[in-house]
């Protein structure tokens, strides 16, 4: 399998405090990662720098040709009050005006994130589990080869964190997404994840998720 | 009551008053801008105050202030922690700069009254075509922006993700929130143009699921208020600025009543 991204000796500093250095990992297409690590130890940042967002202090990376990503960041603000129904909220990563093609788009991800029935519920009164799973869909418009997830489990109780999951697996099996997904969650992350990338002491680690030992706990 | 020359202009440049602040207020409060709509309302007394002494229009010297002024405190709450003591100092001055403009201008305090509680008499024809002109520009300049400008207004975390330019986003919003103050100011005050800003929108949200409708009733309940104000206005003769303040509060009030007492059954 080809690579989907390849990273080289990145570092980033904020002031005088370098968060990581000297990372260096390739992603294959197709592969389904889990980005492993402590709180602080810049899982956040690194994937803000792939996205763009950031700038790194040294290093570089790329994303291999005509690769569309979808990012799914690990704090959003919807508070009880926010009024968007879901689908209006999902729709908001589509033109304005709403052809039949969009529709039907928007249609097709609701549907594949199990949201259809719920669609006209306020994105403010849904569950945690059914916000995540609209952030996903969002996400999913744009048709992305690769899909990266900021703690999208953290604060799902384990029926939600299963059927969040389920869908992603789905999401790589089916249709072939590449995936990279942040968690603190090693034995969700051993249930279904292949790869992990453990980032710890300033640096990377990469493996088979079966054979993960991190010193975390 | 179309008899009246004035109260013909007063109920046009109402109308047009009413369509742009009740589109542009649903993004107002999504973004969290009630308290800068509200302190752009005070920019807005002071540049008309200045426009005053100058001799010229005060239209002209609100839309300058307030340009100025929403630029200013945007950048300011963007970068500073203290994002309302920021707002409340820029207001202060300015409040301070519009009396001292009153005053060494020797207006007439009924001059000033009109400048800060609104007057339907005070718009002539050509205020009327100012207004109009100013206010397409405005919903024009929304609809430019609307698909980057929902999404950073309603999803801003979303938005960045997604690599939405957030940034000139907010600068195109904040010159359209300038005029929508400024022209609103016209006919309800600079006193009390946040009213428009903000209430129908906020009564929009407990109603509406998407953005159109919200913006649909939006309008619709500024258009009642603006409607019913003049109306109830020129058969009273008491200012309209109240009457747009009372309707106002009390859809506002009753929606959020029948709001909370949906959701504790
Ligand atoms: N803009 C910034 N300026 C200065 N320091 C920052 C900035 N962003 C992050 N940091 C610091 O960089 C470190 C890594 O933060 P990051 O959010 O990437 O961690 P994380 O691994 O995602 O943690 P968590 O598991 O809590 O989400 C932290 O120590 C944080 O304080
Ligand atoms: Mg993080």
């Amino acid at each position: 399998m080809e690579d989907i991204l390849e990273v080289k000796d990145l570092a980033m500093r904020f002031d005088k405090k370098t968060v990581f250095k000297n990372v260096n990992f390739k992603l294959k297409k197709g592969s389904m990662t889990a980005l492993l690590g402590p709180n602080g130890t810049g899982k956040t940042t690194l994937i803000n720098i792939l996205m763009k967002l950031l700038v790194p202090s040294n290093g570089s990376f790329k994303f291999s040709a005509d690769v569309s990503l979808g990012y799914v960041p690990q704090f959003r603000n919807i508070d009880a009050e926010y009024p968007l129904s879901i689908e209006a909220f999902v729709g908001l990563n589509a033109p304005v005006i709403k052809t039949d093609k969009t529709k039907r788009a928007i249609k097709r991800q609701l549907e594949e994130t199990h949201l259809l029935g719920i669609k006209d519920t306020r994105m403010g009164e849904a569950s945690g589990g059914q916000k995540q799973r609209a952030y996903l869909a969002q996400a999913l418009l744009d048709n992305p080869d690769m899909i990266i997830l900021d703690e999208a489990t953290a604060s799902l109780d384990p029926t939600a964190k299963e059927e969040l999951m389920g869908l992603i697996k789905h999401l790589n099996q089916k249709h072939k997404i590449t995936v990279l997904f942040v968690t603190h969650d090693v034995p969700l992350a051993k249930k279904y994840m292949k790869d992990y990338l453990y980032l710890n002491h300033g640096t990377i680690q990469q493996g088979k998720m079966d054979e993960f030992k991190g010193d975390y706990e | 009551m179309f008899a009246y020359g004035f109260m013909r202009n007063a109920f046009l440049a109402s109308t047009f008053i009413a369509i742009t602040c009740g589109a542009v207020g649903v993004y107002v409060v999504a973004r969290n801008f009630s308290f800068l709509a509200h302190t752009l309302s005070e920019i807005g007394f002071a540049g008309a105050a200045f426009a005053v002494w100058l001799g010229i229009a005060p239209l002209w010297g609100m839309l300058i202030f307030t340009l100025l002024g929403s630029i200013s405190v945007g950048e300011l709450s963007m970068h500073s922690d203290q994002k309302e003591s920021a707002i409340s100092a820029i207001s202060a001055l300015f409040i301070g700069l519009g009396v001292l403009f009153l005053a060494i201008s020797g207006a007439n305090s009924n001059y000033a009254t009109n400048i800060l509680f609104g007057s339907i008499i005070g718009v002539d024809k050509q205020g009327v075509i100012h207004l109009v002109v100013l206010s397409i520009i405005v919903l024009l300049l929304i609809f430019a922006i609307q698909r980057p400008l929902n999404f950073d207004s309603f999803d801003h975390i979303g938005a960045l993700a997604h690599g939405v330019k957030s940034g000139l986003v907010g600068v195109i919003f904040l010159i359209a929130l300038a005029m929508s103050v400024s022209i609103g100011a016209q006919i309800v005050g600079s006193l009390l143009v946040f009213i428009l800003l903000t209430l129908p929108p906020a009564t929009a949200c407990y109603i509406g699921r998407t953005i159109p409708t919200m913006i649909a009733w939006s309008v619709f309940f500024a258009l009642i208020g603006v409607w019913a104000g003049l109306y109830l206005g020129f058969i009273t003769n008491l200012p309209v600025t109240f009457f747009i303040a009372v309707i106002e509060v009390a859809i506002y009030l009753i929606t959020y009543f029948v709001h909370v007492v949906r959701h504790n059954l």
